[in-house]
């Protein structure tokens, strides 16, 4: 009985994500399986969606846009949330529970108000519907990750091993490289797939900050969603589950080696 | 000689924090502070109109406003035509009193330089209006710079012109209606989320390590894949032609003309919220469960308690704060969602953060939509400080 029922709400949870992929190589464009489908017949299955989305522009400048928007978003949260990580687990930190609750306050705010606030400031600004704007908002929405998963790495790391470098002659920044990084790199890594995760599926701030030039995956998608529904979506769909996969992978690996140093 | 406390560590901690604290400050704080000012703050009548509303100021508001308050609005008015503002003004003292809209375009269209008769007579010539108290004070109203109009407007009140509070009119009462909507939406995805959460999590969390790996792995595949992926499949799912009517209809459990409407109303809003929020329920309940040695159970049961009593008297109180921390963040998530009741909840699926991207996009009345937002964000803050108090920042991290 309880297994039944377990077994119903993960069939729930995932059903929903399988059934998109062999719909991505449906022959027709509907949304829907074909009797052809069913019958497993060859002619009713075609890469036609895939093909489509590799030979689009429009798919081709979106990928591209938001890998160069993730990649900086992350590198510029990962960079000052690590920072102000090392800051924060210092015994010496001043106002730490106020802090923490500041710099996690994009994690909790909800996107339709960040972004609406975002509006108004960037544009006047100057930085609406640039790439720029968008690194600097979504590097703010990344950053709680970084600062979380590398403030809790931190937790588990024995300091003796800065005075130890310090006695043999280190300098703190000699320390840090060389000591420090190399022993929280797991949950500095994590965090930073986080935010490139958070960069990566953002679509609301996109949508209030972002122009024609910044069209990213995210925006394509509720665009497709929003007006013409073409089974290319669900390629890209496809595309985005094994990713999503990838990273929980990748997370899950770096978390095992945390905790096997930690 | 005694030194002062040595302060050097103190500010090497703070100043680590520092640049992240300036970014976050620049980049996001500031923008939301610029915004609720916005939603108390409005200048533009009393920027385009400040000698005649420092004249209004000596108005007995009873009778009709003497030829100098007359002569002043015609230069302003006039003035504002030129910048071309006058369409903001018009629309600003609109809000107060319907209808002024285009009494004030028109008039700041036909006045010229100089008056037909007295400014006064001019004015009544173009409109009527003008010889009424009613209209001055409207005027009156929509030149204060700071204005509680836009939170009163969020929660159904509106100020008359003579300055009194009112309720709305019936048939414009919309925020509080959707205000308890979201808000019984938020607690009723809450509790089914706990309803298929806790059962999943306490399975997951007693299974053997290695299966509990692999089922953890299905409620994280779902967590990290894309949001408007999920919402995608739902609509492949549900919508008419989708595959659940589908599935009905090869059945015969439905006729093909009789097919379920399943999306684009609340049903969609209700399934996509639950499914999307359902790992943030079981996330929490799962590594407070795992804390839990089965030793407590068999104690529990060696006692005499049966599995009923034992449940309810020993392990259930010990999930409490799994259950708090996962309803708490499951229902902080779902008051201000956005994306998938935009996408899948038609029009009578939507919650009160789709009336925020509706004033700003559509209506562009910012100042409305940044007073609903203050309102949800200050609901947020209420519940994130309980949920901080109940999971500690730790427990914010997810997966």
């Amino acid at each position: 009985m309880h297994v039944a029922f377990c077994a119903a709400v993960l069939f729930f949870l995932m059903a929903p994500i399988l059934v998109i992929v062999p719909l991505s190589f449906n022959a027709e464009p509907y949304f829907t399986f074909t009797e052809g489908m069913l019958r497993l017949d060859p002619e009713a299955w075609s890469l036609r969606w895939y093909q489509e989305i590799a030979t689009s522009d429009v798919w081709r400048s979106a990928l591209v846009n938001s890998l160069v928007i993730g990649a900086a978003a992350t590198a510029l949260a990962t960079f000052l949330g690590t920072l102000a990580a090392l800051g924060l687990s210092s015994p010496d930190m001043p106002a730490r529970r106020f802090l923490m609750g500041f710099l996690v306050s994009p994690l909790v705010t909800p996107v339709i108000i960040s972004a609406a606030g975002m509006f108004f400031f960037y544009s006047r600004m100057g930085l609406g519907q640039t790439h720029l704007g968008l690194i600097l908002a979504h590097a703010a929405l990344g950053t709680p990750f970084v600062v979380i998963t590398v403030t809790a790495t931190l937790t588990a790391y024995n300091t003796t091993l800065n005075r130890a470098a310090a006695s043999l002659g280190a300098g703190p920044l000699r320390t840090f490289t060389r000591v420090q990084l190399p022993l929280i790199a797991p949950g500095v890594l994590s965090g930073a797939l986080f935010a490139f995760a958070t960069s990566f599926d953002e679509v609301v701030v996109v949508l209030f900050l972002g122009g024609v030039e910044q069209n990213t995956i995210p925006r394509q998608m509720w665009a497709g969603i929003r007006e013409e529904i073409s089974p290319a979506i669900l390629a890209v769909a496809t595309f985005l589950i094994v990713f999503a996969a990838a990273l929980l992978l990748t997370v899950g690996w770096l978390r095992r080696r945390a905790a096997g140093t930690g | 000689m005694r030194r002062g406390r040595d302060w050097r560590p103190q500010l090497r901690a703070a100043g680590l924090a520092l640049p992240l604290v300036a970014f976050v400050g620049v980049t996001f704080v500031a923008p939301l502070a610029t915004m609720f000012s916005r939603s108390v703050y409005d200048a533009v009548v009393a920027d385009a109109l400040p000698e005649t509303l420092a004249l209004l100021e000596g108005w007995d508001g009873e009778s009709v406003p003497g030829e100098e308050v007359f002569a002043a609005a015609a230069r302003e008015l006039m003035r504002a035509q030129e910048e071309r503002v006058i369409g903001q003004v018009a629309g600003r003292v609109n809000r107060v009193q319907g209808g002024m809209r285009s009494i004030v375009a028109v008039t700041g269209r036909r006045l010229a330089a100089a008056p037909d008769g007295s400014w006064r007579e001019t004015f009544v010539g173009i409109d009527p209006a003008w010889g009424e108290a009613g209209t001055w004070h409207a005027l009156r109203t929509a030149g204060e710079r700071y204005t509680s109009r836009h939170y009163l407007a969020a929660v159904d009140l509106r100020r008359l012109p003579d300055g009194s509070i009112a309720r709305q009119e019936e048939d414009r009462r919309i925020y509080l209606r959707l205000f308890a909507r979201t808000f019984l939406v938020s607690l009723s995805i809450t509790g089914l989320c706990l309803l298929f959460g806790y059962p999943l999590a306490h399975f997951i969390a007693h299974a053997p390590p290695r299966r509990a790996g692999l089922l953890l792995a299905l409620v994280l595949v779902p967590f990290w894949t894309s949001l408007l992926v999920r919402t995608t499949s739902w609509i492949v799912l549900l919508q008419g032609q989708g595959v659940i009517n589908d599935i009905l209809v090869a059945l015969r459990l439905v006729s093909d003309d009789g097919r379920l409407a399943l999306i684009y109303n609340m049903t969609g809003t209700f399934v996509a919220m639950t499914h999307v929020l359902l790992p943030f329920m079981v996330l929490p309940l799962y590594s407070v469960m795992r804390g839990i040695p089965r030793s407590h159970m068999d104690a529990a049961a060696s006692l005499g308690a049966g599995p009923a009593q034992g449940f309810l008297r020993v392990y259930w109180p010990q999930t409490l704060p799994g259950v708090g921390a996962g309803s708490l963040l499951v229902f902080i998530l779902a008051i201000g969602y956005y994306i998938t009741p935009a996408l899948v909840g038609g029009s009578t699926g939507q919650l009160i953060s789709n009336m925020v991207a509706y004033h700003m996009q559509t209506s562009l009345n910012w100042g409305l939509a940044s007073a609903l937002g203050a309102i949800i964000l200050a609901c947020v803050i209420g519940l994130y400080l309980l949920y901080e108090r109940l999971a500690g920042t730790e427990g914010v991290r997810v997966a």
